[in-house]
């Protein structure tokens, strides 16, 4: 059914077409009308068999979901930035024990200083945590990858986070096509958990693991988040035939097949990227798109295929690891051959708009350079030299007064 | 089922294996579950393999067999779970160091939507575990009334990394991080929390401490909370050889005099108010509980108080025997 709603209720709505028997809900912006509208659902009856539990911290609700889904019941719960932090510790170990959650991640970045706007720094700082993360490019594909999402997460055991863009996704009203529950239920089997705690059939779980076989428990990680491809693959799949549009999967690519320069990103700003390149491609210009939708696992060998006719990549991302450069970006370049030399352009960081004109004004400034550069759309200059000068003059001043008191 | 009353004789020894069956503790019963095997790696005279082993065999027959353990780290979930083994013989999950009640929470909650609520869950943790790290969970579980038992094996110190601090260890006792130097030696007076009066404030369905001394009375506790619903939290005390520097046959015997000398109150309590506090039957003082503990030598020199800290630690014992009005016959404190 088409309808016009904001994203975080098409996100809610789409969780209960999933039939979730344990919700933990905790508020943090933006992720909070999705858990509230979930709340909603529940009370009014709408969500049957379902306890909708309000917890004391992220922690708490990641914690909460771990003990339902270990007990068998389909579990949700949502969070952003700081909530995610929170509740790291608990994030590593949903995957540890190969449980199914789904959880949504509104994206938003991290502090200090705080600060409540959009950006990838809190899915990237747990990128390694054994989750699968997917990002939904608008309020559409955030409904499908949900639904896709349980699918994927209870065929392979393994927890899924859904990216989608806080503000920008999830504040957004648009028009958006809800599925049906009827449809969801010929797509999405009840949920058969792989390990389940049972009276009637009694084992631990989550015992502690020695030198002589962590390495082997480690590989198994790995070798499931290799397999997610498949199980990620199928879950698409099967979607465009029941749902009858496309969703989900690794890579898209956008005009790449004739393209020079070729822009790599991921989130709602692929929206913005298309509308610049179909200007651009008006005006000539040999410019094309790879977005990622599945981040973990990375699809590296599907990008690397993807750009390997580029002569330039520039890789766009709202994330920065400081002293190091683009997250994105590294991952790109382990797929990309090393003659192609890459741009790392940091852009949309805490809120930060990410015009169309000033993406086209660098695209055309950069041209085609010669090696890898790192840049960041619209820095403030001035602003940047002027603190990093003042910083200076106060480290001597404060030398020279340590010095002063002889010790 | 005998024990449903909290040791109605105040007997101490009723459980042992020469009783008639009708009288004997499930420790001893001919068809107890054994839910914690042997085999299990704790050190000689643990006290927390002991009590657990009482409670969950106590809380497996209570619900007939049909229970969910969740452990939170510590030094009982390290010593009954090493891969490949498990010693358990129960459902039981680990997690976390400090997320066990919201681990619990979660799995009742799954029962419930399941309709398999005859399917009960009992969460247990070490005092660092419950009284500091998962105290949030902890709290919030008790505010929500979610359907748990919880109970805390209290050995008074981060035992399994090497005995350290925790807000549950007394004034004066040694820890790797209340060392006993400098002018305040061991931990110092006037910090810790009593989290059995912190979960009454939650007025919550049921609160009671106990020891593994009394073995009836613990099991009674444990039946008791189970013939109930919501959140309920048993205190459980532990010693422990090994951080106490006791000798490991003296562990029933440590436990036993904590609760004569008044440190250790034994009290239940339904919905916030105490309902019965458990009379020292042969008062001791407390230097009989502290002086075979290495954890408390510097307290003495050569058999002698070396300064005020014991008789401050006696007035500790008063204030908790004044409380709860522990002297005397009568049992009922209401
Ligand atoms: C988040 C976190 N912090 C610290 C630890 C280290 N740790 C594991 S067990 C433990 C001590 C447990 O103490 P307690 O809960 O009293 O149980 P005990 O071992 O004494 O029975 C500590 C500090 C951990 N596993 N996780
Ligand atoms: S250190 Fe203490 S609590 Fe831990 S196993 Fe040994 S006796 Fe038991
Ligand atoms: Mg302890």
């Amino acid at each position: 059914m088409l309808k016009q709603v904001e994203g975080s209720h098409a996100v809610a709505e789409a969780v209960a077409l999933c039939r979730p028997e344990v919700i933990c809900a905790y508020p943090i912006t933006p992720q909070t009308h999705i858990v509230e509208g979930l709340g909603e659902l529940v009370k009014a009856g709408h969500i049957k068999d379902c306890k909708y539990i309000n917890v004391e911290s992220e922690f708490a609700a990641l914690s909460v979901a771990i003990g339902s889904s270990a007990a068998g019941a389909r579990s949700y719960t949502a969070t952003s930035s700081q909530g995610l932090l929170f509740m790291a510790e608990a994030v590593y170990n949903a995957s540890g024990l190969g449980l199914p959650i789904v959880m949504t991640l509104g994206n938003r970045a991290i502090g200090a200083p705080l600060n409540i706007w959009n950006d990838h720094s809190d899915a990237m700082s747990l990128r390694d945590a054994g989750w699968i993360q997917l990002f939904a490019e608008n309020n559409q594909e955030a409904i499908d990858l949900h639904i896709q999402a349980f699918r994927i997460a209870e065929d392979i055991s393994c927890p899924v986070m859904v990216c989608v863009d806080g503000f920008i996704l999830t504040h957004a009203v648009e028009q958006v096509d809800v599925p049906d529950q009827k449809q969801v239920d010929a797509y999405l089997p009840a949920f058969v958990p792989a390990v389940v705690l049972d009276p009637k059939a009694p084992a631990s779980v989550g015992a502690l693991v020695g030198p002589e076989a962590f390495t082997e428990v480690r590989y198994l990680d790995h070798k499931k988040q290799l397999r997610a491809f498949d199980a990620i693959d199928r879950a698409s799949t099967a979607f465009k035939s029941v749902f009858g549009r496309e969703a989900g999967g690794f890579i898209r690519s956008y005009h790449t097949k004739d393209a020079e320069t070729v822009i790599v990103a991921m989130g709602s700003v692929i929206g913005t990227l298309k509308d610049m390149i179909d200007e651009k491609r008006k005006q000539g210009h040999k410019i094309g798109l790879v977005s990622i939708c599945t981040f973990r696992p990375f699809p590296t060998a599907e990008v690397g295929a993807a750009l390997k006719d580029a002569k330039h990549v520039i890789v766009l991302e709202k994330s920065l690891a400081s002293g190091q450069g683009g997250v994105l970006a590294a991952h790109v370049r382990a797929g990309l051959h090393e003659a192609i030399p890459l741009t790392t352009l940091i852009a949309g960081l805490g809120g930060r708009p990410i015009p169309k004109n000033a993406l086209s004004e660098f695209v055309e400034k950069i041209g085609i350079p010669s090696s890898d550069e790192l840049h960041f759309l619209d820095l403030k200059q001035d602003i940047v030299d002027g603190e990093l000068k003042k910083t200076e003059e106060e480290r001597n001043a404060r030398l020279r007064n340590g010095a002063a008191r002889g010790r | 089922m005998k024990n449903t009353q909290a040791n109605p004789k105040g007997i101490y020894t009723i459980s042992n294996r020469l009783g008639d069956q009708a009288n004997r503790a499930v420790q001893a019963s001919e068809d107890r579950p054994n839910s914690l095997t042997s085999g299990h790696r704790a050190c000689q005279g643990c006290g927390e393999a002991l009590g657990a082993r009482i409670v969950v065999d106590a809380a497996l027959r209570a619900a007939k067999g049909q229970i969910i353990v969740v452990n939170a780290t510590g030094c009982l979930e390290v010593f009954s779970t090493p891969y490949p083994e498990t010693a358990w013989q129960t459902a039981w999950v680990h997690s976390l160091f400090g997320n066990a009640p919201a681990v619990a929470t979660g799995v009742a909650a799954a029962m419930e939507v399941k309709g398999r609520g005859n399917v009960r869950v009992l969460a247990q943790g070490g005092d660092g575990s419950t009284t500091d790290i998962g105290f949030g969970c902890l709290s919030g579980m008790f505010e929500r009334n979610d359907d748990v038992l919880y109970v805390c094996y209290d050995n008074q110190a981060y035992m399994n990394t090497g005995v350290q601090r925790s807000s549950a260890t007394p004034p004066t006792a040694r820890t790797a991080t209340t060392p006993p130097v400098g002018s305040e030696p061991g931990n110092v007076f006037g910090t810790g929390k009593n989290v059995p009066l912190i979960a009454m404030a939650h007025q919550i369905p049921y609160v009671a401490t106990a020891t593994v001394a009394d073995v009836q009375d613990l099991e009674a506790k444990v039946f008791k909370a189970m013939s109930m619903r919501g959140a309920r939290y048993l205190h459980v005390l532990v010693p422990c050889p090994l951080g106490w520097g006791s000798p490991p046959r003296e562990t029933i015997n440590l436990a036993r005099l904590a609760v004569q000398c008044g440190l250790f109150p034994l009290f239940e309590a339904e919905n916030g108010t105490v309902t019965r506090a458990t009379k020292i039957r042969q008062p001791v003082p407390v230097e009989n509980y502290l002086k075979p503990q290495r954890r408390f030598a510097h307290l003495f020199k050569g058999g002698k108080p070396v300064d005020d800290r014991l008789a401050r630690m006696q007035e500790m014992a008063d204030a908790n025997i004044s409380r709860f009005n522990l002297l005397g016959h009568e049992e009922t404190c209401k």
